[in-house]
């Protein structure tokens, strides 16, 4: 037993490296061709299929789904990338039970979906690894257009840009590419660097430059981008994270999840990475199950997600709650925060009170308990972080679009996380991205948009 | 519980269920395991005559057509009869059926189609033991280039003559195996009749080319790069086999002619099938190529269940569906159905309605909420909506009530009238 395991406060090195490779290998390996032929043949190839309803990028899945079963993965992958060029993440980390498996006819009939995200994954795998890119350009437009923000949103839409012949510039604040993809999303979802090897692949296409360490407000300004390109899209993502606003925030021994699950995925020894021994998780979505998980693989001995809502609010999805309590996290819902409690500048408990509902409206009761914590993250929701003034937002704080991305400046689109409308997942991102580069190029060359679904 | 003990043509066995005569039977090793197992009978694999045995090719002999899961649906092969001595595959089916008396040990024949080679090989096989014999008028595959097999099963009179000689120098059973490969698979039944056999079986396997390799341009299986068509069989080839039984069941001049059912058997049910379109046993081999020898423990406790729940006697169910097999212009124009979609089983998978509406008459509404609705207006009852549905009774056909609307034709259901009386049809005849 490592000698750290148990002990008291923030270490490193509570697990063997063996133990922590083990646990943050590949979540859900990849099905290998046999496993993907027995999964493709249960799919029915639906009329008109649920399962495309409910993508917000509208794969045609049952088409992949047989181009599987046919064998032809590769032209599986183009049918996926063709609406979605980054179906090999979306694979990966879609809440697929919520999208195209939840909407499985599978699930009346038995209540197993197909396994839609596995095969797509097989699908997408397959041809990726084959090296090179499947796309080819359109004749140069001369068109350039600035993409603020590498996440999912914006190099769904450079990419679709490029396809289209004109020439993109994306500028991201982080030093790496790729957004969420690279720095939001736990470890064992997305191993082996797929992510930054995604958008290596993506950026084959050609047409497309990336600019790092270029914050918009910090380095950039709207109106500069705006006289230097001739379309403008912002996909900059939520930066800010919302406070507690409960007493002791401070404490050192605080933080927000989303650092914390960046700074995971960018460990290049995840023995030296230091975890509490009791750590408490508040919130109740992907962001708090990620890092809760984590935390447990890590080596925590206890590990608290406390949620103010009820279960069926959680943002986490079942198959996340449930992944959470496989790895022994403890989920408690119905209590918020009223303080973190320490000494000497650190955290030792925070006091929760249960909650009731009235009205919609989340009140603290007077019955409450109180968690020894030795590590609180924080992981409840993000916001957008200072947006250009004279961009119209909504009463939720997000950038105000109209279905095809265009916010109240002429010339300039927003979409994913930033931008109001759709869940806040990487494949909506996706989605609003290549729809606004449709737009974006309709507006600039007068073409007819060819939007999948 | 159901007594399956079978008397076919005097051939005694203690269930209808036979392994054909195929690779499964080709020795002794297997046919012990076979018993072993619950067989009741076996037809050995076909003993050819003396001399040099016959060469099987040394690459692939077989090909198969798989469905989901890799679910063996045909098989087709490139074997020949027996390729070992004719003197060993003798000792072994006496020593065989000396240690299984009670089960039925048929052996399979084909020699070239002179009266010598017959007369001899039936004196061969006479002091085996074996309950009678099977006459390989069937193989459509390398034998038949040498004018044996299916080369004598296409010709009603080398049936007929090859059958005389047999009876005529042996007192054993004769079952005459027919090809398929025929237009009209009544005349050689008829031949084999007319021949004095005892029995005819079928089918054997129909002429195939399983696939074709995309690479190699040649078909499969691939010998050096070339391929020649094979014999099919499996569950694929069960509809042909079910509807030719019938035809010999029904036809006037073979009618009562015992019938050995053969082709793509895979479960009881299967075989229940058979046997009440005329079978009085049936034979069974790709189930076993597929699955080993055990399957036929299912055959047998399937057949007794379902005997039993039917309160019948094995030789109630033979035959007891040749009544209803019956020509087209039989059938009751009268006899009106509706699909109906139950929409509690329903799981809005469409298939219904895209089988409907782009393939067939436009009688399925596809409503807000993926609702599935039947047009009875527009349905004229083909039941592929049934077929494709794939939830099993979810679609059923509705039969109008005597008197009741069809809403398709305006007409009230009438009483039975078919073709032959129709007014559309300038052949008929006045109903009696």
């Amino acid at each position: 037993m490592s000698q750290a395991r148990l002990s008291p406060g923030i270490v490193p090195g509570r697990l063997t490296a063996e133990e922590l490779a083990a646990n943050f290998a590949d979540v859900a390996p990849p099905l290998d061709r046999h496993e993907a032929q027995v999964a493709a043949d249960r799919c029915y190839f639906c009329h008109d299929a649920p399962c495309i309803t409910a993508c917000p990028t509208a794969i045609d899945i049952p088409l992949f789904i047989r181009q599987i079963a046919t064998g032809t993965p590769d032209a599986a992958a183009m049918t996926i990338f063709h609406a979605n060029i980054l179906g090999g993440m979306c694979a990966r980390v879609c809440p697929t039970e919520t999208l195209c498996e939840g909407a499985c006819v599978r699930m009346e009939s038995e209540g197993d979906p197909v396994r839609i995200g596995a095969l797509q994954r097989h699908a997408t795998d397959g041809l990726m690894a084959q090296g090179g890119h499947p796309f080819r350009r359109a004749a140069p437009t001369g068109k350039r257009i600035a993409v603020v923000g590498a996440g999912p949103a914006g190099l769904s839409c450079a990419h679709r840009l490029a396809a289209k012949g004109h020439e993109v510039v994306v500028f991201d604040r982080r030093d790496k590419p790729g957004g969420l993809n690279e720095y939001g999303i736990a470890s064992y979802k997305t191993v082996n660097g797929f992510a930054q090897a995604e958008v290596d692949w993506l950026m084959a296409i050609g047409g497309i430059t990336i600019e790092t360490g270029k914050a918009l407000g910090r380095d950039l300004t709207l109106q500069a981008l705006q006289d230097r390109f001739d379309a403008v899209f912002l996909g900059i993502g939520l930066g800010a994270v919302n406070a507690l606003r409960a007493e002791g925030e401070d404490y050192r021994n605080v933080r927000d999840a989303i650092d914390f699950i960046a700074e995971l995925r960018q460990a290049e020894d995840r023995s030296a990475l230091p975890i509490g021994r009791d750590v408490v998780v508040i919130g109740g979505g992907m962001t708090a199950v990620d890092a809760a998980v984590q935390a447990r693989l890590l080596g925590a001995e206890n590990v608290t997600m406390v949620y103010r809502r009820d279960r069926a609010q959680m943002g986490a999805s079942q198959h996340e709650q449930d992944h959470a309590a496989s790895k022994g996290v403890r989920i408690i819902t119905g209590a918020a925060p009223v303080a973190v409690i320490g000494n000497d500048g650190a955290a030792e408990a925070v006091q929760f009170a249960y909650t009731a509902v009235s009205d919609g409206q989340v009140h603290l009761t007077g019955n409450g308990f109180r968690l020894k914590a030795d590590q609180v993250f924080k992981a409840i929701g993000q916001r957008l972080g200072g947006p250009p003034d004279r961009l119209q937002l909504t009463k939720t704080g997000k950038i105000a679009v109209t279905a095809s991305g265009r916010t109240s400046i002429a010339g300039v689109w927003a979409g994913g996380d930033c931008a109001a409308g759709g869940d806040d997942l990487t494949v909506t991102a996706v989605a609003e991205g290549r729809d606004a580069a449709e737009d974006i190029d309709a507006h600039l060359t007068g073409r007819t948009p060819e939007i999948p679904g | 519980m159901a007594d399956l003990r079978s008397d076919f043509v005097g051939i005694r066995s203690p269930n209808p269920f036979w392994l054909a005569s195929a690779p499964p039977t080709d020795k002794e090793y297997n046919v012990r395991r076979a018993f072993q197992a619950g067989w009741g009978g076996v037809v050995w694999k076909t003993l050819g005559g003396e001399g040099p045995p016959v060469v099987n090719v040394n690459g692939p002999r077989y090909g198969a057509i798989h469905g989901p899961d890799r679910r063996l649906l045909g098989l087709n092969n490139i074997e020949l009869i027996t390729d070992r001595p004719l003197e060993v595959n003798l000792r072994e089916i006496k020593t065989v059926k000396r240690d299984y008396p009670d089960r039925a040990l048929v052996i399979s024949l084909m020699v070239p189609c002179d009266e010598d080679s017959w007369r001899r090989i039936l004196s061969q096989i006479e002091d085996t033991g074996a309950d009678g014999v099977e006459l390989n008028f069937g193989c459509p595959h390398g034998m038949s280039e040498r004018g044996m097999g299916s080369a004598v099963g296409q010709v009603p009179e080398y049936i007929e003559m090859v059958t005389r000689w047999v009876k005529q120098y042996s007192r054993m059973p004769c079952i005459v195996k027919l090809t398929p490969n025929v237009t009209d698979v009544r005349k050689p039944a008829e031949a084999a009749k007319r021949g004095g056999a005892d029995a005819v079986s079928l089918i054997n396997t129909i002429n195939s080319i399983t696939s074709v390799d995309l690479d190699l341009f040649a078909p499969q299986p691939t010998i050096d790069g070339k391929g020649a068509h094979g014999g099919y069989c499996g569950p694929a080839v069960k509809p042909i086999a079910l509807n030719m039984v019938a035809e010999i069941a029904r036809h006037a001049a073979t009618r009562g002619l015992p019938i050995s059912g053969i082709g793509g058997i895979t479960t009881w049910r299967d075989a229940a099938e058979f046997m009440a379109l005329g079978a009085g046993n049936v034979q069974v081999c790709t189930a076993a190529m597929t699955y080993g020898f055990k399957v036929v423990q299912e055959m047998i406790s399937g057949l007794r269940d379902y005997l039993d729940s039917h309160e019948m006697a094995l030789p109630d169910l033979i035959g007891r569906a040749v009544p209803n097999v019956t020509d087209w212009n039989q059938l009751n124009l009268n006899y009106v159905t509706k699909a109906v979609i139950d929409q509690d089983a329903c799981i809005k998978c469409g298939r219904c309605y895209a089988a409907c509406e782009d393939t067939s008459h436009q009688a399925i509404a596809m409503k807000p909420g993926r609702v599935f609705e039947v047009i009875e207006e527009d349905c004229v009852a083909c039941n592929l909506c049934v077929d494709v549905c794939p939830v099993e009774d979810c679609i059923t056909m509705r039969e109008l009530a005597p008197g009741e609307l069809d809403l398709r034709t305006g007409l009230r259901r009438g009483g039975y009238a078919n073709w032959t009386s129709h007014p559309n049809n300038p052949m008929a005849k006045a109903a009696e």
